[in-house]
């Protein structure tokens, strides 16, 4: 698998590690159901997602669309 | 038909022409008392017990592929009870007891081998964790024996003791722990199933389930719409699909785990082997193929095999544990699709749709719990509440954050386990 980072151009997967579900995060008063949902509940979609990545040698967080059956990355932001 | 050493005796006289097929492929009903989504080593011991011990006689289980066509044939089938929280302590001890005993009830040989586990701890910090992990299997009940470097050494020879990166300071030997023939157990509960009435339906992918007014009134299959009071999903890796079905989310991430197997070899590894520095583990098959792995992939996937990366690791840990391995040529690989929960630990429980129950969560550990976990399922499932020893295993737990058995303790998030 490989991800383009912005800065670096189509990189190895080694040099990512993967961060989680990208998520809209609750506001500091959002109710204990929004919290929970963010942090456990997932679609965990069989197909293409969107998930959080970083790139340890420049430090970017990245945006990845990917599909979890494939494998394919689809774009990266 | 029933095995036993006589028979296999007259078998072998008369050329082997006496064997029956060991259950019948069903084609479904249009109703049952109750429906098990998923024809798993889970799935299958749910409808055993279903059949067994609650005295329910029309019970399905639905299969999309072939049985024991998922994890229970894509695991490295090790058995062990070597927990440390309350819930999982519990659960695990049973398991270990049920699999102690599954062989003559299910009059199946899944060629149990209580060859002993051992993890190697390396470092003092490490020494302390496992001593009360020990401590804590034997307040259980079960066995746990520390052993010292030279204790590792007599087991163990063929380990780096001198050069390693991680240098072995002991390890926590577990003598009642070992392996199964991970696809016997999926035919040994099939056929026992089966032998109690359970129609087992193969090529039968669940579409839909139907739900009015809160309350399970069957599913949409492939084959046609069948109708039941009571549904369990028992789908591993698939979870999350199934009980979008059912409009609900769950907390739970589809991870790749990769496993490895040798070319057959001559005996030379007899215990099951795990270093957790490099998150490697080890058995030999009595095929005598190396059967081994690593971590998960960590990314979510269902692709169902693995990526390099993982592979080079799990390469690498065995290469520094037991230099060897570099000698044997490795012949398959492959991945399984586990179904992660924040904290590691399963869930059996309720759904909040009356007579839907789930049995899912059970990440990389859910070979062992095959028995209590169809035993508990099947528990709840007739009775509406579960099992005690594995009344734990709470789907709210996450929300309330009560209750949360994080046996890593790393965090209960997801991408910590």
């Amino acid at each position: 698998m490989r991800i383009a980072c912005p800065h670096c151009g189509p990189r190895d997967r080694r040099e990512f590690s993967p961060r989680g579900a990208a998520l809209a995060r609750p506001g500091p008063k959002a109710a204990p159901e929004d919290w929970d949902a963010y942090i456990h509940q997932r679609d965990n979609p069989a197909g293409i997602t969107r998930e959080h990545w970083y790139h340890i040698p420049c430090g970017t967080w990245l945006t990845v669309t990917r599909d979890t059956v494939t494998h394919v990355v689809e774009a990266t932001e | 038909m029933r095995f036993s050493g006589l028979r296999v005796l007259a078998e072998g006289l008369r050329g082997q022409r006496g064997w029956t097929p060991h259950w019948h492929d069903r084609s479904p009903d249009a109703q049952y008392d109750a429906i098990v989504i998923g024809g798993g080593g889970h799935g299958l011991a749910t409808a055993y017990h279903l059949a067994k011990e609650h005295g329910l006689t029309r019970v399905a289980v639905l299969e999309k592929g072939h049985l024991g066509g998922g994890n229970i044939g894509r695991n490295t089938t090790i058995v062990r009870a070597n927990y440390f929280l309350p819930g999982n302590s519990e659960f695990y001890s049973r398991s270990l007891k049920m699999w102690e005993r599954m062989e003559t009830e299910l009059n199946y040989n899944v060629m149990h081998s209580q060859r002993g586990l051992i993890n190697l701890f390396h470092s003092d910090g490490q020494r302390d964790a496992f001593v009360r992990r020990g401590n804590a299997m034997a307040a259980q009940g079960d066995d746990a024996v520390l052993l010292d470097r030279a204790g590792v050494r007599r087991l163990l020879p063929y380990l780096d003791f001198d050069t390693a990166r991680f240098p072995i300071h002991g390890g926590l030997l577990h003598p009642r722990g070992g392996t199964a023939r991970h696809d016997a157990v999926a035919w040994g509960y099939a056929r026992a199933a089966d032998r109690r009435g359970v129609h087992l339906i193969q090529n039968c992918e669940v579409t839909g389930i139907d739900i009015d007014q809160g309350r399970v009134t069957g599913v949409q299959t492939t084959r046609g719409a069948i109708r039941a009071a009571k549904v369990g999903i028992v789908v591993a890796g698939r979870s999350s699909q199934v009980a979008a079905m059912a409009g609900l989310r769950l907390p739970i991430e589809s991870h790749v785990l990769q496993a490895f197997v040798t070319e057959g070899l001559k005996p030379v590894i007899d215990h099951v082997v795990s270093f957790g520095m490099g998150h490697f583990y080890i058995s030999q098959s009595d095929k005598g193929g190396l059967v081994f792995g690593g971590d998960i992939d960590f990314h979510p996937s269902y692709a169902a095999r693995g990526n390099l990366p993982m592979a080079e690791h799990v390469m690498e840990a065995a290469m520094t544990l037991m230099p060897m391995i570099g000698r044997a040529r490795v012949l398959r690989n492959w991945g399984g699709i586990m179904d992660m929960t924040p904290d590691g630990s399963p869930i059996i429980d309720r759904t909040g749709i009356d007579g839907l129950y789930l049995d899912a969560g059970w990440c990389y550990g859910g070979f062992k719990a095959v028995p209590a976990s169809g035993a508990a399922m099947a528990h709840l499932m007739a009775t509406d509440r579960p099992a005690d020893y594995a009344a734990r295993f709470r789907l709210d737990r996450f929300a309330t954050g009560r209750g949360l058995m994080d046996e890593e303790g790393t965090g209960a998030q997801h991408s910590l386990h």
